[in-house]
């Protein structure tokens, strides 16, 4: 049970940094290269038209992760306090720029809020990245100083950074070279995102460039990849360990590797939709990868004092874990309805359709 | 320090709820006025519901964007909350992004962009499900409270966790219809005071006439019926379960300091003195509350002198007058809404302007009792977050400093202020615009 709950939690959140993955991808490529008043509108349109709907995926991961792993919930949330709030409170911007942008009519009132939903965007992607990055760097369970725990053993708490930027401190921020580069590296997976997105769903007049900004970017993400897995190996010798006794997890990274690749053929590949389909891969496969890389484990203890939180340690009970997945099987199938209905009656091109409000 | 924790708690969730209960209530109204058009075919009903629309748009954002911090803050502020009792409420809360917010998300936009694409019936559709996505949330957080007022179905576990024993007893809960159905009404009382406020604007502003007479009758009728069904029966059956499960917070609330031999007085109005434990300016009807509670002119009702500091709530007077404001508004309400659906009945209510005055600058009224509504039932649950099992104390991040909660409480009160006047620029402009003027 408790496999299955992580599972359907990864998925959710998989399929949320999907799907909100266009959407502050698209923040980033509105922010650089719309600058067109026509295009400016049209790609805010491609990312306003579901904000709300993709949302709700991290709303029902976060309820999901309270249900079954209320112990990694509490620990977590309350560790990153800080970055968590910040996140916050770049959703609220982000959403109100999109929302707000069109109702009036005002080249200083949609250049405000066109900024607001590109650099919170842009800020966003980066604080997700850099999110994942301390989950599978891990951290200081209980606080631990001089052998002593200062707090509760599945407890810690993280400043945003700490003056070295080193990860290998005995404390380490938040923020530091290693979480950075995986940030820098969602930013540019989820630009490169946005703008197959864009290609896929508007007309605008720079999804010709794209193509060439998408070939750019790719060639960087993948230096980046190479280079923070060099990182990663100096500061965790043993981090793909993991790899080599559970070969099947590989797959994971097969996947993220395909969606690399596969993209470098952008400027052959005519159809936009397997464009898009490959930065889907990225996006997946860089989640499931990282995550393969700890499992079971879910936030790894840098401290020899404390054990790491699994999906084990920190689950609800099973008759908790069971109920609730009889309604999920339910939910589920209700939700297949909507999209499908969803996607019926809204498909194809969004420049012509008129926004309500 | 807990305080901060406490204060961004409440500040956050009171300036949440200023949208929800709008949402829901409108949207009932919304389902009517686009039922009404599918039936008669006049489109000015159609006008009303697209006009109310636009209002739920922008409403249904703010809510969003200022609830998804409510459930983060369980973790961030709450830890200790959210690991012990995490088990029990997720269950709840997970239900309610599952079958509320992803049924509302889906057909909101459908609702908003679709009219053309779809045809009058779908629309209709859509905007039901809309209704029934924004109230099964209300469900669900209702059921969430519930059991923090009322924690049935559970069991602790030798760490002190609570863990889930009995599923449907979430549901079964006796606090949990009572309050539903009372806070539902609330929010339908909301939503009323709004659409007839923006109608009798427009009848004195001479414009829109047509709409603004739509508005105001079907505000006042909306608001007449809500407000009589808020304080009878739901307001009652929540009082008596107040009474019987938590019969301290019903003495605090009350007003009661002394435990008289036989019958116990309703309090009207007075100020708490904590000091002198009485009430001072005390105007009081004997007898009147043993009734109310128990239909028995003489059943004591036991008041706070019978308790321990310890188990009465710590903020009694803000409790007081809480309760006191909400019930005082209620029955306000029910007098306006009765005088202007009489005005109504005689067809001359848009020719009465002291009372359109008054219906138009009410509005902010029916959200003050809401608020002090839910008021009632958080500071009478204090010092508990679970009641009689978990101290509020217990609840709080063991690893968050108060300068950190310091700092994020000031970021989101800088925040909302900004999301406040924006909110009010961008109604006031859908107000101001009206809706689509009716071609003669």
């Amino acid at each position: 049970m408790e496999l299955f709950w992580y599972i359907i939690i990864a998925l959710v959140l998989t399929i949320f940094f999907i799907l909100d993955g266009y959407n502050f991808g698209t923040g980033i490529i509105h922010l650089f290269f719309a600058k067109k008043e026509k295009d400016k509108k049209v790609v805010a349109k491609a990312a306003g038209l579901f904000w709300d709907f993709n949302e709700v995926w991290l709303v029902a991961g976060g309820g999901m992760l309270f249900m079954a792993f209320p112990t990694f919930y509490a620990s977590v949330f309350s560790g990153f306090y800080l970055p968590l709030i910040i996140v916050l409170w770049l959703i609220v911007f982000r959403a109100i720029g999109l929302e707000f942008r069109s109702q009036f009519n005002n080249t200083m009132w949609t250049a405000i809020w066109d900024t607001s939903f590109g650099i919170s965007s842009l800020l966003l992607a980066l604080f997700f990245g850099i999110a994942l990055g301390n989950i599978v760097r891990g951290v200081n369970l209980g606080g631990v100083e001089n052998e002593i725990s200062l707090y509760e053993p599945h407890y810690f708490f993280l400043p945003l950074w700490d003056s070295s930027f080193s990860p290998l401190t005995e404390h380490p921020g938040v923020i530091d070279y290693f979480t950075i580069i995986i940030g820098i590296i969602a930013v540019v997976t989820l630009a490169i995102h946005g703008a197959t997105w864009i290609r896929l769903k508007t007309n605008a007049s720079i999804n010709k460039k794209l193509k060439n900004v998408i070939f750019n970017l790719n060639i960087v993400l993948l230096v980046l990849t190479i280079f923070s897995i060099v990182v990663w190996q100096i500061v965790n010798p043993n981090s793909l360990d993991n790899f080599a006794k559970r070969p099947y997890l590989i797959i994971f990274p097969i996947i993220y590797f395909t969606g690399l690749f596969g993209l470098f053929f952008i400027k052959k590949i005519k159809k936009d939709s397997y464009n898009f389909a490959l930065s889907t891969l990225l996006i997946i496969g860089g989640i499931t990868s990282s995550l393969a890389s700890i499992f079971p484990v879910i936030l790894p203890s840098t401290n020899s004092i404390n054990e790491s939180l699994t999906i084990y340690n920190t689950a609800t009970t099973d008759y908790g874990l069971s109920v609730a997945f009889n309604w999920v099987i339910i939910g589920v199938i209700l939700l297949v309805i909507y999209i499908i209905i969803q996607k019926r009656l809204l498909k194809g091109k969004i420049d012509k359709m008129d926004y309500g409000h | 320090m807990i305080f901060y924790d406490r204060l961004q708690f409440a500040f956050t969730i009171t300036f949440h709820y200023i949208f929800p209960q709008l949402t829901m209530g409108l949207s009932l109204m919304i389902v009517y006025f686009k039922w009404k058009f599918l039936r008669t075919k006049i489109q000015k009903y159609n006008d009303a519901a697209l006009f109310f629309m636009k209002i739920f748009a922008i409403n249904f954002t703010m809510g969003v964007v200022t609830g998804i911090p409510m459930e983060f803050q369980f973790g961030t502020n709450w830890a200790k909350f959210s690991e012990l009792t995490g088990g029990i409420i997720g269950q709840t809360l997970a239900m309610e992004g599952m079958f509320s917010f992803f049924l509302e998300s889906s057909f909101l936009a459908l609702f908003i962009f679709g009219e053309k694409l779809m045809g009058q019936k779908l629309h209709f559709l859509t905007g039901f499900l809309v209704f029934l996505g924004s109230w099964a949330s209300g469900w669900f957080i209702l059921a969430t409270n519930a059991w923090m007022q009322h924690p049935v179905g559970y069991e602790i576990l030798d760490n002190g966790k609570f863990v889930l024993e009995n599923f449907s007893a979430l549901f079964t809960n006796p606090w949990l219809i009572p309050a539903f159905l009372h806070n539902q009404f609330a929010s339908v009382v909301t939503s009323a005071f709004v659409v007839a406020s923006i109608g009798a604007f427009y009848i004195l502003r001479n414009k829109n006439l047509e709409h603004g007479k739509l508005f105001l009758k079907t505000g006042v009728i909306f608001g007449l019926v809500s407000s009589l069904l808020v304080a009878f029966p739901t307001g009652d059956w929540n009082a008596k379960n107040v009474a019987k499960y938590q019969p301290a917070t019903f003495a605090a609330m009350e007003g009661i300091f002394e435990t008289e031999e036989a019958g116990a007085e309703i309090v009207l109005i007075g100020q708490p003195n904590m000091v002198e434990k009485k009430l001072d300016n005390k105007i009081a009807v004997p007898n009147i509350l043993s009734f109310l509670t128990y239909q028995d002119w003489n059943k004591q009702i036991v008041g706070m002198d019978q308790f321990k500091k310890e188990e009465l709530p710590d903020n009694i007077p803000a409790l007081y007058y809480s309760y006191h404001i909400m019930v005082g508004l209620g029955t306000i309400f029910i007098g306006i809404m009765l005088l202007a659906a009489f005005f109504l009945w005689k067809k001359r209510l848009h020719t009465i302007k002291p009372i359109l005055w008054t219906i138009m600058f009410l509005v902010p009224f029916p959200y003050i009792a809401n608020i002090t509504g839910w008021y009632v039932a958080e500071l009478g649950r204090q010092p508990y977050l679970v009641y009689g099992l978990l101290k509020t104390s217990e609840g709080v991040s063991p690893t968050v400093s108060s300068g950190n909660t310091l700092f994020t409480l000031l970021g989101f009160v800088g925040l909302y202020m900004l999301l406040g006047l924006l909110f009010l620029i961008l109604v006031g402009k859908t107000i101001h615009q009206g809706p689509k003027p009716i071609k003669h």
